[in-house]
């Protein structure tokens, strides 16, 4: 049975994969969207969300609501497995899950998102779920009229911070900076600021948390003088930024950076793999938001169609023809491209119309001409079964003489 | 799923005697949410031999610290009122994992 073959498939459900998927499904590519557990990603459990424009002061989990939506309206294909192996090399990217199902597709965003880094110290994981959390508003709820401590002093730090207020006694952030050095936005650090629950610790960091089957207290390294305190808490939150969902990104060829984010062109988001392209949390980048996932979501789709448009033309104009392709790489600033195009017509023409001509503009067709090491125009290259036979560079004064030579090659082989 | 709460959980759990799983869910707590239909699927398959229960822990917080469950999601799985296994947070409770302990509770 032929498995059908995607136009484009998404790895991942957040905010940056759900834009993608909007973007093409509204380009009419054949679209799947592959998530493993929720939609939204880590924006579904961010409470307070007050930087997406146009929608004041939403939720998390209702914004993300609202994209599913966005999404589902639009047609897009949407699955929920866990993508366990990729073969991303070839023309046709290969995904395969967990379910061991396989998937197709011509073009592959990955935007498998980031999960919450962990301290790494001791009684942090045997603690994990008592009292230990990475998700505020997930475990808020158990902390009502308690003591705890947040760790960090990002954006995530104090916007949790403040949501816990809404439920705990006191929320206390511990800060590696000195005092009043916060890293999170300056309108979260003022409302933090002016909220008689949040104190802080600065300067320091957490040693140890310690507790009997649940949390009870927390061991604090004061980073100036080393001296170590021990503080009682009912509960660690702990906003110490992510780590990119790549493990099974690795030893696949695509760039991964040393702390394993995907590395893409900021202006296209293409990968060093053809055809693949990264947008969210997991690529590599300097800043980190609902928002900016959303925009590279954008472009790695328009890119993504950008690039089936020009394998399809490659494929139907180049590769696929059964008579030999003269491709022109031409330039609409370069003079002497336009005359060898217009060269070729006409030699062509006169000698019976041996070759097909494909013209291909190097500026928009950037990344085809790097493929066939193309880096000037005019070049002329011969292509026979999809091959590359021979090619004409830099200096055309015998292009005629050439080409006459290429079309009686070309008709001996005919016979 | 049997929903319990505070006032059922010791006969329905403690007292009951079997092997039974015991899902800690909130209506805030997306990955919890996220679980449920796998959750629904094994407790259709597993049934009969294990008893599904699902505890609110906005209703019945007290229920839940007494069970040390102070995260979510969080499973506990008890043989004969004894708790024997247990997972909490969203890192640990997979659909893999849980189908694991309730393989070695059956």
């Amino acid at each position: 049975m032929m498995t059908e073959i995607y136009d484009l498939i998404i790895v991942g459900g957040g905010p940056a994969g759900m834009t993608a998927a909007i973007y093409g499904a509204r380009a009419k590519m054949r679209t799947l969207l592959i998530e493993k557990a929720k939609h939204g990603g880590q924006a579904a459990t961010t409470e307070e969300v007050e930087n997406w424009p146009g929608a004041g002061k939403t939720t998390g989990p209702d914004l993300m609501k609202q994209f599913r939506e966005h999404t589902e309206h639009l047609g897009v294909e949407m699955i929920k497995e866990d993508v366990a192996r990729v073969d991303l090399q070839g023309d046709v990217k290969v995904i395969e899950t967990r379910k061991g199902n396989r998937y197709e597709g011509r073009a592959v965003i990955l935007a498998p998102g980031a999960h919450p880094r962990t301290l790494g110290v001791k009684g942090e994981g045997p603690l994990r779920g008592k009292g230990v959390s990475y998700c505020a508003t997930c475990d808020a709820d158990f902390f009502t009229e308690l003591d705890v401590v947040v760790v960090g002093s990002g954006d995530a730090a104090v916007e949790e911070s403040l949501y816990l207020t809404k439920f705990c006694e006191s929320v206390t952030m511990i800060v590696l900076h000195p005092e009043g050095t916060m890293d999170a936005n300056k309108a979260s650090q003022e409302r933090a600021y002016a909220n008689p629950k949040i104190k802080y610790v600065w300067q320091s960091a957490i040693e140890e948390i310690k507790g009997d089957g649940i949390v009870e207290s927390v061991v604090l390294k004061h980073l100036g003088t080393g001296e170590l305190t021990e503080m009682p808490t009912n509960g660690v939150f702990i906003f110490i930024g992510t780590v990119p969902n790549t493990e099974f990104l690795k030893d696949t060829g695509l760039a991964l950076d040393p702390r394993g984010y995907i590395l893409a062109d900021p202006e296209t988001m293409a990968t060093n793999l053809d055809g693949v392209f990264a947008a969210g949390d997991a690529r590599q980048k300097w800043l980190r938001q609902i928002v900016t996932a959303a925009s590279d979501g954008a472009i790695a789709a328009c890119a993504a169609e950008k690039y089936l448009a020009e394998e399809e033309h490659l494929r139907s104009e180049v590769l696929e023809p059964k008579e030999p392709v003269l491709a022109v790489f031409w330039s609409p600033a370069s003079k002497e491209s336009l005359d060898v195009l217009s060269w070729a017509e006409q030699a062509n023409t006169a000698a019976g119309g041996t070759f097909k001509l494909a013209r291909i503009d190097l500026y928009k067709s950037a990344r085809l001409a790097k493929r066939y090491g193309v880096t000037q125009v005019p070049s002329v290259l011969l292509f026979v079964n999809g091959e590359v036979v021979d090619r004409l560079e830099g200096n055309f004064d015998e292009f005629t003489h050439w080409l006459t030579e290429k079309t009686a090659v070309a008709a001996a082989n005919r016979r | 799923m049997l929903e319990v709460n505070k006032e059922t959980f010791e006969a329905e759990v403690l007292n009951a005697g079997g092997a039974i799983a015991v899902d800690w869910w909130s209506p805030q707590c997306e990955p919890c949410k996220e679980l449920m239909p796998e959750v629904e699927a094994m407790a259709g398959k597993y049934g009969a031999s294990i008893k599904f229960c699902k505890v609110n822990v906005v209703e019945n917080r007290r229920l839940a610290l007494a069970n040390k469950v102070l995260g979510l999601p969080t499973f506990l799985f008890f043989k004969d009122g004894q708790k024997v296994a247990e997972l909490a947070g969203p890192e640990a409770c997979t659909p893999e994992a849980i189908e694991a302990e309730l393989k070695k509770l059956a």
